[in-house]
């Protein structure tokens, strides 16, 4: 327990500290994004990595958040502080909706179903065009301001994402070592067993799905306050598996994986930016590799890595 | 404690159980044996909620429970274990047995994910509580281990400890003694004798028949899906009925 909170406060001591050791606005912004798809990888990770249950429509309820924040501020002039915590309510309340009929269905199945839901509610982006703008996007989304300071400029936007982010971490760590993280990583390694011992899977699963959705809802909204735009184009089926990528590279069931895994496939195509037209093939060929080499993960690969380092190490100098 | 009564169960048209009745007084250990396909865990599985019988009621102290699924039989403090151990096999010895706490803590999710004070004295409470059952049980040395690394005689006794952690006050065990040792047998009636002077009514399905003779008050006989006898021990091995399903009828 001592040790979890020593790794916490100084992951946190570092997110804190980026800005001063790092400089420039380009890599604040690609920071930022770091953060908003950490928060995404952990809200899937929950579901995926904990309760065992796949979801290949997240890249939706991150689009519904950033919608519903979008609309409720320009079409209502709704405070962004109001308009955020309104649309995660109501992206709860469907996922919980839908999730008590799709969470019956196990393994394919339930990749179908919410792939399908994820292409719905991106058609949906598309097609109401008097509401969402259609193909051409929604602009002039205010930012957030917080006692009189306007979060418009990279830094600022920086310290807010990842405030929310390491919230966000706090909040699934300390979930994750409960009796509720317990109840789900049962479900996920013997639902009959679990059910036995008076675990309601079911419901836990419907709940489990619905703060997943919630949290990603909170991922889209800040995504929209902060880009001041957003378009169908950053909801689609691709960035759902971009998703389930950065959760299954970070690693299934560990939080802070989430945040290697978001972390990894946000800054790699930045450093193979370089690479003119061979970046795509290096970045695929990297994450076969990895996949290959670290199946837990890079949470667990990097440790097992340096571990054999240093083994081999001593074992050269005796 | 438990009635049973004129189960039926068809799978397409084969009949597994056909209008089985019994009853288990409160504090006996009741054995169920058979040959294989008697339909024991068939049996098992209904009373435990896990299938739907085709026909027929189980009474829990009195409660219809028919057709209860398996989280609610748990909170009527009806627990069971499996023939193939079915362990949390990710999490460490400790977790197992915490999950068995889950009906006797109430946090829920965000009172827990906030770490609210209750939330905190609960977890200590559950951690407490499953360090007492993986010392009854006799595995507390094994706490911080990976659950699926345990051999599988430890697994079994987990598996026990974890339901235990239920508090319940009926447990059903499919096969206990399977894949144990002659040994770990012995300790197992041991175990079993000592769960049921805690008061707990135990029902157990099972092939050793040293072991069912040996701690069993009542032993249910099943053959080909219907109850052939019902009875003490000694009077079950006096059966001329249970001899001819287990050694043949020599016609």
């Amino acid at each position: 327990m001592k040790k979890d909170l020593l790794l916490f406060t100084g992951f946190s001591t570092l997110v804190m500290l980026a800005p001063q050791l790092f400089s420039g606005g380009y890599l604040m912004n690609v920071l930022v994004f770091v953060g908003i798809n950490t928060m995404l990888a952990i809200a899937l990770n929950l579901l995926l990595g904990y309760a065992g249950q796949i979801s290949l429509g997240h890249a939706g309820f991150f689009g519904l958040g950033a919608y519903l924040s979008g609309i409720l501020t320009t079409t209502y002039s709704l405070n962004p502080w109001v308009a955020m915590p309104t649309a995660a309510i109501v992206v709860g309340f469907l996922a919980g909706i839908i999730g008590f009929p799709i969470l019956k269905l196990k393994g394919h199945y339930l990749a179908m179903a919410t792939l399908g839901l994820g292409i719905i509610i991106f058609i949906v982006f598309n097609e109401t065009v008097e509401l969402t703008g259609g193909p051409s996007g929604l602009s002039g989304i205010p930012n957030l301001k917080l006692a009189g300071i306007s979060f418009d400029s990279d830094v600022k936007n920086y310290y807010l994402i990842w405030g929310f982010t390491l919230a966000v971490m706090l909040f699934s760590l300390n979930l994750s070592n409960s009796r509720i993280g317990r109840a789900l990583r049962a479900v996920h390694d013997s639902e009959v067993a679990a059910q036995v011992l008076g675990v309601n899977a079911r419901l836990l699963k419907v709940q489990i799905f619905a703060l997943s959705a919630v949290i990603s809802s909170l991922a889209g909204s800040l995504y929209a306050h902060t880009m001041t735009f957003v378009s169908p184009a950053s909801f689609g089926f691709n960035f759902s598996i971009e998703l389930l990528t950065m959760v299954v590279i970070g690693g299934l069931g560990s939080i802070y994986g989430s945040f290697l895994g978001a972390a990894l496939l946000t800054l790699l195509p930045e450093f193979l930016r370089g690479a003119n037209d061979y970046d795509i093939i290096i970045y695929g060929g990297l994450l076969m590799v990895m996949v290959m080499y670290m199946p837990g993960g890079l949470v667990r690969g990097i440790p097992a890595l340096f571990r054999k380092i240093v083994v081999k190490g001593k074992a050269g100098n005796a | 404690m438990l009635e049973v009564s004129a189960i039926t169960q068809i799978f397409g048209g084969v009949t597994a159980l056909d209008t089985v009745s019994f009853s288990v007084a409160k504090g006996d250990i009741t054995g169920v044996i058979g040959p294989n396909g008697a339909g024991k865990t068939t049996l098992f599985n209904i009373i435990s909620g896990i299938y739907r019988q085709s026909a027929g009621t189980v009474l829990l102290e009195g409660k219809d429970v028919t057709g209860l699924p398996p989280e609610r039989l748990a909170r009527l403090a009806m627990v069971r274990t499996f023939q193939n151990i079915e362990l949390f096999g990710a999490m460490t010895v400790l977790e197992n047995v915490m999950v068995g706490m889950h009906t006797k803590s109430s946090s829920g999710l965000l009172a827990c994910a906030l770490k609210m004070p209750w939330s905190i004295s609960e977890e200590r409470r559950i951690r407490e509580g499953a360090i007492k059952w993986l010392e009854f049980t006799g595995i507390i040395d094994l706490a911080d281990h990976t659950a699926g690394n345990l051999p599988f005689g430890k697994g079994r006794l987990l598996e026990i400890a974890r339901a235990l952690a239920v508090e319940p006050r009926i447990i059903l065990m499919d096969e206990p003694a399977a894949g144990l040792n002659s040994q770990e047998t012995l300790g197992l009636a041991q175990l079993i004798k000592r769960i049921r002077d805690l008061g707990i009514t135990v029902v157990l399905v099972e092939h050793d028949m040293e072991l069912v003779m040996d701690i069993c008050d009542r032993i249910v006989v099943l053959n080909l899906g219907k109850k052939l006898a019902e009875g003490t021990p000694r009077e079950i091995q006096e059966s001329p009925e249970v001899i001819a399903a287990y050694l043949g009828d020599d016609d």
